[in-house]
């Protein structure tokens, strides 16, 4: 203590103070400040953290940095939360096969406890969206018709009227909507995958986007008028029209007009 | 259609000279079917087509019975499996009188050609003479031709006529010719921002980057005439981006128009008028799903790409005192499509 007394004139010292001031600041509001990923790290032990750093850092680290603050080939996951990494990563689009116009969902690459560990790690770096509860995306708890209210507005003109989906620009498309799970769908719409938008809890409330993910549901269960020849809209049912249907009436007049032996 | 030269060659005989007149070639070699030598394909053809029309009457009987045995219902299973039963039910009964029918004809019926001379359709000279002067005798009979101005007024009341069913018709074409109308919105000064369909009023506090929102104004929801006339013109779409994003916005020297990298843009297509509503987050480019129009949100909506041909009007907005987004007005030039009053900039 003598020897920090005797120093408290240095030069050095009201830096230092203000540092430690900082610091203090900083720590209190980390304790103080409720926060998401706070309580996404409440349910996830620091060993998952951990183990969610070493999976980060042997497979997503090429493209997003050492740090997660991002590289050229890869954006900052700083702030994107457990939500971000349950979706990218749970429906198979990171790790990324190769740079595209979109990643692709393919097969899963990791299974759930590895996902976890990861979206623990993310979260920790900073405050984000955190995975949905079950309750939060049952469809059977949500309203279709104001679903399909919703869905029309927000959604329908890139995902197609009943979530069939479409060509973007570029290569790029929105996905069809009928075999993702609803808490993926959740995830989607909250933290805006790759060209989609965000649409945050009060833009579409937790019970609208819960509503949604029931008109989707409901989509997923088939076409009441038999053959949906892929709900694609006028061009994929003209083809079918146009091929299928002109190419058969015009073998029957052909076999009507022929001669028969 | 033959050439000179091909007509030559057809018409000229061996020694060189064309023949006085053409041979009907008649008709050709008249060739029994299998079914008219052997009696055994006869028969089988004759079960063929039974069995082609026992199959449509099932079919009819398949219907009627789905009718009532398989209605819709409440689930998505039930509808598709009435529409199933009813649409190939219907399509076995048709195809199979159809397909039976046209078996039965080609294969079975008696094939052979009749040729029946056809008579001259003309009268004969007299009988056509006869015609003109009853019609010419019916005229003189009738005075007009002496009495110019009957005929003059006459076909000039039959040529009037018509502007009676047309201009009625017209006129109500699109109910009313008030063009002021497309100039301008239900926006005006203070008017808040709210969401589509719900109607809650937008806190600009609650607008994060990366968001979409699209928005309707508020008090739109309570319109009991006209609401969706107005809709149609007052749609926006509200994007906020990172101030650093942000190239550039409408808005005049002197004037903001965006909030704190709040930007908000008519939804009505500068080309025909659709929805323009496909927002790629990271491009900040806006595509209309008609005719693939691409406007670059963050360099004010200027057109990238596509048949549009002048960016998307943007909506001045400001925030009020309790932190709700508000515009400033209407919409500085007329929303949606080019029409002749329009003025051009």
């Amino acid at each position: 203590m003598k020897a920090l007394a005797a120093r408290r004139h240095d030069r050095r010292a009201p830096a230092l103070l203000l540092l430690l001031a900082l610091l203090l600041v900083g720590a209190v509001y980390a304790v103080l400040a409720p926060s998401s990923a706070q309580a996404a790290a409440e349910t996830a032990t620091a060993e998952d953290i951990a183990a969610g750093e070493k999976l980060f850092q042997a497979n997503c680290s090429t493209c997003h940095g050492p740090s997660a603050a991002g590289t050229e080939s890869g954006p900052s996951l700083i702030g994107v939360g457990a939500a971000a990494v349950d979706f990218q990563v749970g429906t198979g689009r990171m790790p990324m096969q190769m740079q595209g116009p979109q990643a692709q969902a393919k097969p899963v690459q990791f299974d759930e406890e590895q996902i976890s560990q990861l979206a623990a790690f993310v979260a920790s770096l900073g405050a984000g969206p955190s995975i949905p509860t079950a309750e939060m995306v049952d469809p059977a708890l949500g309203d279709v018709a104001s679903g399909m209210a919703l869905f029309r507005t927000n959604c329908a003109m890139c995902h197609n009227a009943i979530g069939a989906g479409g060509a973007l620009s570029q290569g790029k498309f929105a996905p069809n909507l009928w075999d993702t799970t609803p808490t993926h769908l959740y995830e989607a719409m909250l933290t805006g995958p790759q060209s989609m938008p965000v649409f945050n809890e009060a833009n579409l409330t937790p019970e609208e986007k819960r509503d949604i993910i029931a008109f989707i549901d409901e989509q997923g269960n088939g076409s009441p008028g038999g053959l949906d020849l892929g709900s694609l809209g006028p061009v994929g049912e003209g083809l079918w029209a146009w091929v299928a249907g002109l190419g058969l009436l015009l073998g029957l007049s052909v076999w009507i007009g022929a001669k028969s032996s | 259609m033959s050439t000179p030269h091909d007509s030559q060659e057809l018409s000229v005989t061996g020694d060189g000279t064309p023949p006085a007149r053409f041979e009907n070639p008649g008709l050709h070699e008249h060739k029994p079917r299998q079914a008219d030598v052997d009696p055994r394909v006869a028969k089988r053809v004759e079960r063929q087509v039974l069995t082609l029309l026992t199959l449509s009457i099932l079919g009819t009987v398949a219907v009627v019975w789905a009718y009532f045995a398989l209605p819709p219902g409440e689930t998505v299973g039930s509808m598709r499996l009435s529409n199933l039963v009813l649409g190939l039910g219907l399509a076995v009964c048709l195809l199979g009188i159809g397909i039976g029918g046209n078996y039965y004809i080609k294969l079975l019926m008696s094939n052979r050609e009749y040729v029946e001379e056809r008579h001259p359709t003309a009268s004969s000279d007299e009988t056509r003479e006869i015609a003109v002067q009853m019609l010419k005798d019916g005229a003189e009979d009738s005075g007009l031709t002496r009495r110019g101005a009957i005929i003059g007024a006459g076909v000039t009341a039959l040529a009037l006529f018509p502007l009676s069913i047309l201009v009625p018709l017209i006129g109500n074409v699109g109910e009313d010719w008030n063009v002021r109308k497309f100039k301008h919105t239900m926006w005006k000064k203070g008017t808040r921002l709210a969401t589509d369909p719900t109607g809650r009023p937008i806190k600009a506090s609650d607008v994060t980057i990366g968001d979409v929102w699209h928005v309707i104004p508020e008090g739109l929801n309570d319109l009991h005439e006209g609401k969706l006339d107005e809709k149609a013109k007052a749609v926006v779409l509200l994007v906020r981006l990172d101030p650093r994003d942000l190239k550039s916005d409408q808005s005049p020297e002197g004037e903001t128009w965006s909030h704190d990298g709040i930007v908000a843009y008519s939804k009505i297509c500068t080309h025909v008028g659709c929805p323009v509503a496909l927002y790629e987050q990271q491009t900040h480019h806006l595509l209309c799903p008609c005719h693939q129009s691409t406007f670059d949100v963050a360099d004010s909506c200027k057109v990238v790409f596509g048949p549009a041909k002048r960016p998307l009007p943007q909506l001045p907005i400001t925030v009020d005192d309790e932190g709700y987004l508000v515009a400033q007005g209407d919409f500085a030039e007329p929303i949606g499509p080019s029409f002749w009053e329009r003025a051009t900039k």
